[in-house]
C-alpha cells in the first residue's frame, strides 16, 4: 500500500513542478466509456480517481486509482492504472495494476471512429474501482471481507470496441467490452454508453475559468451483459451518471459523475470524482534527458 | 509463477515498444521530408471541404480567441509564433497561407495521423475555425534554406 501511495504522490509532483510547461486540456467528462480521441504524441496525462460506493449488507467503500495515460504516437496511446480501495470499518488494500493500449485503426475523421482497445489487468478480488462492469458483476460480490478477497489473484485480458461520433458538438460514445480471466473463467461481456457536450462551442477571447467553454456535461451509462454461457441481463448490474468535466487555464481538469444503481443488483450510489493533468511535451524532455541534448 | 514471468515480459515489450517506435518515426523523418508531407495533406481536402468559408470570417474576436486555442493546442509542436519546431512544420509557410480556411478546417478536423499530427475535432467546430482564422492571421514568410524555428 506504502508503494501505492508513493508511487500516486511522486506523480502528481512530477506533474506539478518537474514539467510545469503543459498545455489547457480538453477533456471528456468521462470516467467508464472511452471516445475516440487519443492523448497526443509525446503527451503524458497524470490523472487520480475516487470511487465511492454504497453497499447494501456491508461496509460502504471508497476505492481509487492513478492513471499514466501516454500519448505514444498519434494512433496509439498506452496506459498504466494503479488501483487500490478503503473499505471502512475493515482495511485498506492495494488491488492491482493495469496496462492498456488504444489503437486507432482509421487514418481520418469518420461519421463513426473505431478505437481498439487491449489490456491485460493483474488484480486480486478486492479490487472495487468500478472501471468498468462486466459479466455477472453485482453488488454482493463486494461483502467479501479485504482479507480474504486480496488472497484471489486475477490475470485478465480485456477488449474493447470504441465507436465514437462527434456532431455539432456532440459526443456519442458506446464501447462494447469482452473480458477473459486466464483461469479458465468464461468470456464476459459488458458494455458502456455516452454522451457529452461543451456548455459553450466558441471560445472566448480571454482566458477564463470559468467560461461556459470549459464545461462539458454529458452523461454516462454502463453494465455487464453476462458471459458466454449466459449472456444477457439476467443476473447483471448497471448504472446511468451524470458526468461533468472542468478544464481549467491552469492545465487542470476535475471530473465529477454522481452514479446510480439501476436495479437491484447495483449499488444504489456511486460518487465519483477526478483531477488531472496534461504534461505535453513529456516525451521530448525524456529523450534530451537520455540523449544530453540541451 | 509463470504467469507472473510471461505478464512480465508482456509489459516489458508492451512499454518499451512506444518508446521505440516513437524514435523510429522520428528518425525515419527527416524535417523537410516529413513537412512536404504533412503540407501535402492540404491538397488532399476533398472539394467539398477546400471549398467551405470559415463562418468566423467576421467575427472580430476569432483571431484573439484563436491564438488563446492555438497557444494551449497547437504551439508545442508548431512554435508560439506559427514559424514550425522539430516536431511540426511552419504555418507560415505559403503552401499554409495559400490554402484555403476550409482546407486548413479540413486538416486539422481530420489530423495527419500517420505523421503526428492528431486529430482535433474534440475541439467543437467554432473553435476550429477560429484556429483557422488565427492561422491565416500569421501572414506568409518566405522559404530560406535554413528556416527560423521557435
Amino acid at each position: 500500500m506504502r508503494v501505492y501511495f508513493s508511487l500516486s504522490a511522486a506523480c502528481l509532483l512530477a506533474a506539478l513542478t518537474v514539467f510545469p510547461h503543459s498545455s489547457r486540456a480538453q477533456e471528456s467528462p468521462y470516467i467508464v466509456t472511452y471516445d475516440h480521441y487519443l492523448e497526443e504524441p509525446g503527451s503524458l496525462e497524470v490523472e487520480y480517481f475516487s470511487t465511492f460506493g454504497t453497499q447494501r449488507g456491508g461496509n460502504d467503500f471508497h476505492a481509487f486509482w492513478t492513471e499514466l495515460e501516454y500519448g505514444a504516437t498519434a494512433w496509439w496511446t498506452t496506459e498504466l492504472y494503479l488501483d487500490g480501495q478503503t473499505t471502512f470499518h475493515d482495511s485498506t488494500v492495494f488491488t492491482g495494476l493495469r496496462f492498456e493500449n488504444r489503437i486507432r485503426p482509421l487514418r481520418r475523421e469518420h461519421f463513426i471512429n473505431p478505437v481498439l482497445y487491449f489490456e491485460y489487468e493483474k488484480k486480486n478480488s478486492a479490487d472495487k474501482i468500478l472501471k468498468e462492469v462486466e459479466g455477472h458483476d453485482v453488488e454482493s460480490d463486494f461483502l467479501v471481507s479485504n482479507a480474504e478477497a486480496r488472497k484471489e489473484h486475477n490475470n485478465e485480458l480485456e477488449f474493447k470496441l470504441i465507436l465514437s461520433s462527434t456532431v455539432k458538438g456532440w459526443n456519442f460514445a458506446e464501447n462494447m467490452i469482452a473480458s477473459k480471466n486466464l483461469s479458465n473463467q468464461p468470456w464476459e461481456f459488458g458494455y458502456a454508453l455516452g454522451a457529452s457536450r461543451p456548455l459553450a462551442l466558441k471560445a472566448s477571447a480571454r482566458r477564463c475559468s470559468f467560461c461556459r467553454e470549459n464545461f462539458i456535461a454529458g452523461v454516462e451509462m454502463y453494465g455487464g451483459l453476462g458471459d458466454r454461457y449466459s449472456f444477457g441481463l439476467n443476473n447483471t448490474s448497471h448504472y446511468v451518471a451524470p458526468v461533468v468535466a472542468w478544464n481549467l487555464p491552469s492545465d487542470w481538469t476535475l471530473r465529477l459523475s454522481l452514479g446510480f444503481g439501476l436495479n437491484d443488483n447495483s449499488h444504489a450510489f456511486l460518487v465519483r470524482w477526478g483531477v488531472s493533468r496534461e504534461i505535453t511535451g513529456f516525451g521530448s524532455a525524456v529523450n534530451r534527458l537520455f540523449r544530453g541534448h540541451p | 509463477m509463470k504467469e507472473s514471468i510471461i505478464a512480465l515480459s508482456l509489459m516489458t515489450a508492451l512499454l518499451g515498444a512506444p518508446c521505440a517506435l516513437a524514435q523510429h518515426e522520428k528518425l525515419a523523418a527527416p524535417n523537410h521530408k516529413a513537412d512536404a508531407l504533412v503540407y501535402a495533406e492540404l491538397a488532399r481536402a476533398p472539394d467539398k471541404a477546400t471549398a467551405k468559408r470559415n463562418p468566423m470570417e467576421k467575427d472580430p474576436d476569432a483571431v484573439a480567441a484563436g491564438q488563446n486555442l492555438f497557444k494551449q493546442h497547437c504551439s508545442e509542436c508548431h512554435g508560439n509564433a506559427g514559424y514550425g519546431t522539430e516536431k511540426a512544420p511552419s504555418l507560415r509557410a505559403e503552401e499554409v497561407q495559400s490554402a484555403t480556411p476550409g482546407a486548413i478546417f479540413w486538416v486539422l478536423t481530420n489530423g495527419v495521423v500517420r505523421r503526428g499530427m492528431p486529430v482535433w475535432s474534440k475541439l467543437p467546430e467554432p473553435q476550429r475555425w477560429q484556429i483557422v482564422s488565427f492561422i491565416k492571421s500569421l501572414g506568409a514568410v518566405p522559404k530560406t534554406p535554413d528556416k527560423k524555428r521557435d
